[in-house]
């Protein structure tokens, strides 16, 4: 059994309906891709699975547990976390505290007042610890909306990944780097890949089929294609909508 | 606010300096042609303006009906007193618990709001208890409000002081005042005002790093009118009475514009510099004109325009051009365009 498995999820706004009928599966320990064309309804299945909407119909589940329709703050708590396309970060806070305050430990604290988290060396070494992974090291003291755009993508993924999830959501985390901080952020996931179970929304298709064990098209609102980018590559589809080519 | 690291001081200084500068207040307040129930009243308003931070400046979330919370404890301290046991621990106990119960009944149904609907929810709660406190005569007293409210003594088993005196009454309120900002200080310091920190600057981030954001602003909500009520109760001690205008619309904004014009936005200590400028406008410019509200909120317009960080902002900024050993300046600045406060001073609330 797949460690996160979506079954015949739909989803409708007004009378539109961006999901049809979505079945995914992402194996635990790999890298799952999920492409298709803009509109395809690639951020809406993503907020669906992870609790920002709840599906109007259909089954999630996680680790053999159903979590559909759960919060997100309890998604969260199961072990699944996510970055966000359009950057989500607390912008007033330093680049430390914004990944402190996505750490477990501190969120176990939340209501004990006699904690001092500036006090807390654990704490901050964690802290310290995932700011150096996503390549941020100096930049601790630096508030997040001071940081490059680049630093602030690195930033996006490291408040992400600070919850020490099981499986990590990246949503398009490629969009507005150029191809150096691309090239950067592929390292970056490359590394993150051999700790945690990660799936990528990704309109990059180079990045993604370099990075990805198996992508998913999506297309309509249902996946129209699945396999190793190899196989994609074959495609017929892949071939004719000439994403494959730039691969 | 940015979170600073290291341990925050047990006791801080600003405190010391307030504490030092309230309890000496006896010997030259009427030095300066100003008198000991002025200094009272400040106090009081200070832990309102305080406990109404917490919401506003550390949350993000702008109550623009908390007035309320500060009439019901002053209710609830009169009809314990008046009604059940004229004890003044329970009462004064009692006034806390019921403010912070009402506050804690209304955030039942706000708190998955933010933004604009939020305020005008907490104005129409606010609006509701006032007219309350107008028509329910038999429980309020109507307009004439509740009198007779005595200041009842302290009771330590052994020994019993006198509150009779408003010198008595202000040493009184200072210990319950300083205890009351020792532990609101604690509470912004632990975990807990990092969190409100980072749903005023990110609820839906806050949500998916797995806080639960309906519960802690509920909770800053509850905890703010809990401090509304004791200085509620405290305010029913020093006027002998509670009466429906304490609970309106422009004493709620009063607290509004005190927080704004001290620099609650930047610092935990704005509230209090905004609680006694406040105050001393009204009695100094009052003095001289009925219309002093007028320039006071002329000033506030000029402060919302050219230094919307407030007063606490503007010795932030001073501190930070003295030259130091090229440390990075120490300033906070606010982003008028990404805090909704900042926005909502720009309007104005006067």
């Amino acid at each position: 059994m797949a460690l996160f498995e979506a079954t015949r999820l739909a989803k409708r706004f007004g009378d539109q309906v961006v999901l049809e009928d979505i079945t995914l599966s992402f194996e635990e320990g790999q890298l799952s891709g999920i492409m298709g064309p803009n509109g395809a309804g690639k951020t809406t299945c993503f907020n669906v699975l992870t609790g920002r909407y709840a599906p109007d119909r259909g089954r999630v589940t996680f680790a053999g547990e159903d979590i559909t329709g759960l919060a997100p703050r309890a998604i969260a708590k199961k072990g699944i976390s996510r970055s966000f396309q359009i950057m989500n970060l607390f912008n007033d806070y330093t680049a430390l505290d914004n990944v402190l305050i996505a750490c477990p430990r501190v969120r176990a604290q939340g209501f004990n007042p006699w904690r001092d988290l500036g006090a807390d060396s654990a704490a901050q070494d964690e802290a310290a610890a995932v700011l150096a992974r996503v390549g941020l090291k100096g930049k601790a003291s630096v508030p997040a909306k001071s940081l490059s755009y680049g630093e602030r993508r690195a930033l996006e993924i490291g408040v992400a990944l600070a919850a020490q999830p099981r499986l990590l959501f990246l949503d398009e985390p490629t969009a507005g780097l150029g191809s150096e901080g691309t090239a950067r952020l592929a390292d970056l996931v490359r590394e993150l890949k051999r700790v945690v179970t990660i799936v990528i929304i990704e309109h990059d298709m180079k990045f993604l089929f370099g990075l990805a064990d198996h992508v998913s098209v999506i297309h309509w609102g249902q996946v129209i294609a699945g396999g190793t980018p190899a196989e994609l590559k074959e495609n017929d589809w892949v071939r004719r909508s000439n994403l494959g080519a730039l691969a | 606010m940015q979170a600073k690291s290291g341990r925050a001081a047990l006791i801080p200084v600003p405190l010391v300096i307030t504490f030092l500068l309230l309890l000496t207040t006896p010997l030259w307040v009427s030095r300066v042609g100003l008198y000991q129930y002025l200094a009272l009243e400040i106090m009081i308003w200070m832990l309102f303006a305080l406990g109404y931070n917490l919401l506003l400046g550390y949350t993000g979330l702008p109550s623009f009906g908390h007035g309320a919370y500060f009439g019901i404890g002053a209710y609830a301290f009169g009809l314990l007193q008046l009604k059940v046991w004229p004890n003044l621990w329970f009462d004064l106990f009692g006034a806390v618990l019921v403010a912070a119960a009402f506050g804690a009944a209304v955030a039942a149904f706000i708190s998955h709001r933010r933004g604009i609907y939020y305020a005008l929810l907490t104005i129409a709660f606010g609006q509701v208890f006032w007219f309350v406190s107008i028509k329910w005569h038999s429980v309020t007293g109507g307009e004439d409000g509740l009198l007779n409210i005595k200041r009842l003594p302290a009771d330590f088993g052994f020994f019993s002081i006198k509150l009779v005196s408003n010198e008595a009454l202000f040493y009184f309120s200072l210990a319950i005042f300083t205890l009351a900002v020792l532990g609101l200080w604690r509470l912004i310091h632990s975990p807990l005002g990092r969190i409100l920190s980072a749903i005023k600057q990110n609820e839906t981030r806050a949500a998916f790093v797995g806080y639960n954001v309906w519960l802690y602003k509920w909770l800053a909500f509850t905890l703010s009118a809990a401090f509304a009520g004791l200085a509620g109760a405290l305010f029913a001690m020093a006027q002998n009475s509670a009466y429906p205008n304490v609970m309106s619309l422009q004493n709620s904004g009063f607290v509004v514009m005190m927080v704004l014009i001290g620099g609650g936005l930047v610092s935990f200590w704005g509230a209090l510099i905004g609680a006694a400028f406040f105050i001393l406008a009204r009695d100094l410019l009052g003095a001289y004109t009925e219309t002093w509200l007028l320039w006071y909120g002329l000033i506030f317009m000029a402060m919302v325009l050219f230094k919307p960080e407030g007063i606490a902002g503007m010795w932030q900024a001073w501190k930070a051009k003295k030259p130091r050993e090229a440390l990075p300046p120490n300033v906070i600045t606010i982003d008028p365009s990404d805090t909704l406060s900042a926005a909502e001073a720009k309007h104005g609330v006067v």
